[in-house]
């Protein structure tokens, strides 16, 4: 039950890659077994729980509800391209500063969907964040912390965009 | 000014940098070279008969290494998965556990219990391997309705009305005759819905066996890895335990659903060996629905009996308790010593008796649960006091103030065997009280009912009994291990420190309590303490994180290794500066003895380069603990839900929940308020979402997020939290745990304020829109 392979061009947090895969591999398997970027998580097999959140051409996607031909030509980022140890983005930095995160697991997916939900809105509002979340579960927090995040992650990101 | 960093502080989590870049390590992140994929082969039927398994069309597949089944892990001896706790029935005799082997050998008894496995080179292949797998079944008749199970057939070979254990505690004839003479007697009668817990990381297992050494390694989803080799080689008999090593790395949460020792988790390990390749197998969240341990699950009839004044004279409650196919690890534990004993509630109860009986069904196994028991137990007391009040016209607060135990009456020995150590919920209730503005909730009412809609008010005074101790008397209660926790401070030559713990964070954050703890005792900066745990092959012993009991148990086996250290490194201090010990003073990380002074650091390269040293003192300056608690710890408080209810809809809005604990001395209040809300949404989820529902014929009807619904982020409000402080006063931290809380607090809360919106006597949880709407329209029939 050979699958069928097709060759794919994308470029993940802004490096080129020719690929040969699985028709019916899915974008978060080749990131997270090709590319070895496992901070794209899978918590479900329903395309419920978010935690595999990435953007596609800058729009937050679930990767799992992707095949990986369906990235051909596009631009992938993840997690591991918002921002590293060295230089954190606004929306990582407000997660670890209002404790938004216990043991981690839905936190890649929660960040790229939050920093979506910003970059597509003038102001959210509580009520708009925890709408706009409703793609993404998290079992630790009760959500309380997270809102808190992204609302202020939203501030330091409209700061910085002045 | 440096930020804060000691006891107390709300030091931001250093965890969190790994977390929030991706750069976290759980189990299905790691691989090793030449890994194969298991792929488990699961009962279709509640309950069958296995017949022969033919596994030669999948071995055929170009890829797949092999096929077990129960019969060939049976045929290597690898022993059954037991049961940890032994609960005695009222009559004397011993639970009767029925034999759990790892995978079924001739019977299955739960849809998803593993009865063999494919190992392929890919996941792939061994997924076609397993569709490929043809097994003979004998269908038989299942029994997975609770309230039908003592009349069913027995599900397991001569097991009478399908009884595990028929259990008591306290009094029956006193609290009999309690309730007789009582001027008001209020009964229920209800179900705890079962839940299934749903960490967010499902589990997942990467086996390895070396031939060379007999080494074998098993990095997995573990709250408890020490306690996972312990069962592995004590019980399952895979390998000795100096050749078992059982690593946890990051783990996605656990609420319980990780500290048990799986059929899945263990099969992979033997399977390693036998194929000789490392293995990984991942759960699939269809899976973990079906095969990850359920919660709850009980039906209970319980009567509270008051006097004229309105003082609780009398408590007796009748449960019946699912226990799944099998015992799970701590399964008998949950619905006896974790509940029954803390139905005394906050209250001075002169008279409780609860009976438990522990019975088999067709379903998951069913274990413990953020709170295990201790929701059951204060859903159970605070349902009835809040109907107590309605009934009586009294004010709920009032009734509970007037039954309070005192702040004078501590120690406070309960009816049901504990002795509460410190306490004080008057404040507790007053304070939450306030913050959810009590008296302006009439003006609350009337403008919803302006609106069309309906409002109600909840409280829940509930307590808990953490850090579950002593060892001593556990084990005679039938604990098949101790509870105590081992910890070990090890001073580098340089003065850092390694800080090495048993227990096990998975979202809690030990890698900075912990810290802030260990450096607070040495007086040395926070960022040259780190703390190691989750691998049996760094960590000497331990068992790990369950009950709220990490910092209470954990935490105060730092702080004695701590000591150990502080002392001895008190004489080489002394030494170099040539005075006797007790001449020598330790604060804020030096010794002092008059003008002189040793910092910790200049102590511990002595220690290790003992050029000039006592004669008679080891080199080092490290040192470990194991600390046995001497009572549990019980932290408590009072939760407040205020709810909306759409009369057209039925549809209900949490519109605002308080919640007010006394964990004794906090040590990080940021992670603390953490803890609190993901135990507020899990409750929550109880009383308003969450049920797993089998049919007549076994099969889980929601086994998935599509059906089984987890609270979402526009399903709750924001919380409003705050702490009294009674510190505990048997652990040297006066620490008592906040883990569960929230799951403990929340659903009477949330359940006593639908039903004084909706106007009824009771109503079963989770409290959906259809059952509040049928409740508001008067209509009969259960809703879902």
């Amino acid at each position: 039950m050979a699958a069928l392979n097709k060759h794919i061009h994308l470029r993940v947090n802004g490096v080129s890659h020719a690929l040969e895969v699985p028709a019916n591999m899915l974008l978060v398997e080749l990131l997270r077994q090709r590319l070895r970027l496992t901070g794209t998580h899978v918590g479900c097999d329903t395309c419920q729980c978010g935690a595999c959140t990435v953007h596609l051409d800058g729009r937050a996607v679930k990767s799992c509800a992707l095949f990986a031909v369906q990235a051909d030509g596009c631009r992938v980022c993840t997690i591991e391209g918002i921002g590293g140890p060295g230089g954190l983005h606004p929306m990582q930095e407000a997660f670890r500063d209002c404790h938004a995160l216990q043991c981690g697991f839905c936190t890649p997916g929660m960040i790229m969907r939050a920093i979506d939900l910003v970059e597509r809105s003038d102001g959210l509002d509580e009520q708009a964040v925890r709408e706009g979340l409703e793609g993404n579960l998290c079992r630790c927090t009760g959500y309380h912390n997270i809102i808190k995040a992204v609302l202020q992650g939203q501030e330091a990101m409209e700061a910085d965009d002045d | 000014m440096t930020e804060a960093t000691g006891i107390g502080a709300a030091v931001k989590r250093r965890e969190d940098l790994r977390f929030i870049t991706g750069a976290g390590t759980y189990t299905d992140d790691l691989n090793q070279p030449g890994q194969a994929y298991a792929v488990f082969l699961r009962s279709p039927y509640a309950r069958a008969k296995v017949g022969a398994v033919d596994g030669s069309e999948a071995l055929a597949v170009d890829g797949v290494l092999a096929v077990y089944t129960g019969q060939d892990t049976s045929a290597d001896g690898l022993g059954d998965l037991p049961c940890g706790w032994l609960v005695k029935s009222k009559d004397g005799s011993d639970m009767v556990s029925a034999p759990h082997p790892p995978l079924a050998v001739t019977q299955v008894n739960y849809v998803g219990e593993p009865y063999g496995l494919v190992v392929g080179e890919t996941l792939a292949v061994a997924r076609r391997g397993a569709e490929l797998v043809n097994t003979e079944f004998i269908e038989l008749p299942p029994v997975a309705v609770l309230g039908g199970a003592a009349r069913a057939d027995p599900i397991h070979e001569g097991l009478a009305g399908n009884l595990a254990f028929d259990w008591e505690l306290g009094d029956q004839a006193a609290t009999d005759a309690a309730l007789a003479g009582a001027a008001h007697v209020t009964a229920l009668e209800f179900a705890n819905n079962r839940l299934i817990p749903n960490a967010l990381e499902p589990r997942a297992a990467l086996a390895q066996y070396d031939a060379v050494s007999g080494e074998y390694v098993l990095r997995t989803t573990s709250q408890n890895p020490h306690l996972e080799r312990l069962v592995l080689s004590a019980f399952v008999q895979i390998g000795p335990e100096h050749k078992l090593r059982v690593i946890a790395p990051d783990v996605g949460g656990g609420f319980g659903s990780k500290i048990f020792i799986y059929a899945e988790e263990t099969a992979a390990l033997w399977a390693a060996a036998k194929v000789g390749r490392p293995i990984k197998w991942t759960a699939e969240r269809s899976e973990s629905f079906l095969s990850d341990v359920h919660a709850r699950d009980h039906l209970t009839r319980a009567e509270l009996g008051l006097d004229a004044d309105g003082k609780f004279v009398g408590l007796r409650v009748r449960t019946t308790a699912n226990l799944g196919a099998y015992l799970s690890t701590f399964a008998s534990a949950v619905p006896t010593f974790l509940y029954g004993t803390l139905l005394s509630g906050q209250y001075r109860t002169p008279n409780i008796h609860v009976q438990v009986q522990g019975v088999y069904t067709n379903t998951a196994p069913v274990d413990a649960y953020r709170g295990a028991g201790r929701p059951e137990a204060a859903y159970v007391v605070e349902r009835l006091v809040e109907t107590a009040a309605r009934e009586l016209g009294l004010d709920p607060a009032q009734l509970r103030r007037r039954n309070f135990i005192q702040p004078q009456d501590f120690p406070y020995q309960t009816p049901v065997a504990l002795v509460y150590d410190t306490g004080n919920y008057q404040a507790g209730l007053d304070r939450a009280l306030e913050l959810a503005d009590y008296p302006g909730f009439p003006a609350r009412r009337a403008a919803s009912e302006r609106a069309g809609k309906r409002r109600g008010i909840g409280l829940s005074c509930y307590i808990e009994a953490c850090g579950l101790a002593p060892s001593q008397l556990a084990i005679s209660l039938g604990a098949g291990v101790g509870l105590y926790e081992s910890g070990e401070v090890r001073v580098n030559p340089t003065g850092s420190v390694t800080v090495f713990t048993g227990a096990h964070s998975h979202g809690q954050g030990h890698e900075t309590t912990f810290a802030q703890v260990v450096s607070d005792q040495l007086g040395v900066p926070f960022d040259s303490v780190e703390v190691v745990h989750g691998d049996t092959g760094r960590v000497e012993f331990g068992l790990g994180t369950y009950g709220s009991r990490s910092l209470a148990v954990g935490g105060s086996a730092l702080v004695k290794a701590s000591e150990k250290v502080i002392a001895k490194g008190r004489r080489i201090a002394a030494h170099l500066m040539q005075t006797t010990p007790d001449n020598v003073a330790f604060q804020d990380g030096a010794y002092r003895s008059g003008n002189q002074q040793k910092t910790i650091q200049e102590v511990a390269f002595a220690a290790y380069v003992p050029a000039d040293y006592p004669e008679d003192l080891e080199p080092g300056l490290s040192e470990k603990a194991f600390y046995d608690p001497k009572n549990f710890t019980y932290p408590a408080g009072t939760h407040i839900a205020e709810v909306e209810v759409d009369t057209q809809t039925g549809a209900i809005e949490l519109v605002n929940f308080v919640a007010v604990d006394d964990f004794g001395r906090i040590i990080n209040p940021m992670i603390v308020d953490g803890q609190v809300h993901g135990g507020i949404a899990q409750g929550v989820g109880q009383a308003l979402l969450e049920h797993g529902v089998y049919d007549e014929q076994g099969q889980l009807q929601n086994g998935s997020y599509m059906d089984y619904c987890l609270p979402r982020a526009d399903d709750l409000p924001s919380f409003l939290t705050d702490l009294t402080a009674t510190p505990c006063d048997h652990n040297p931290l006066g620490v008592k745990g906040c883990g569960e809380a929230g799951a403990i607090g929340a659903p009477a809360a949330v359940v006593n304020a639908v039903t004084d919106a909706l106007g009824v006597r009771d109503i079963a949880m989770p409290v959906t829109s259809e059952r509040a709407w049928r409740a508001l329209q008067g209509v009969a029939g259960e809703g879902v």
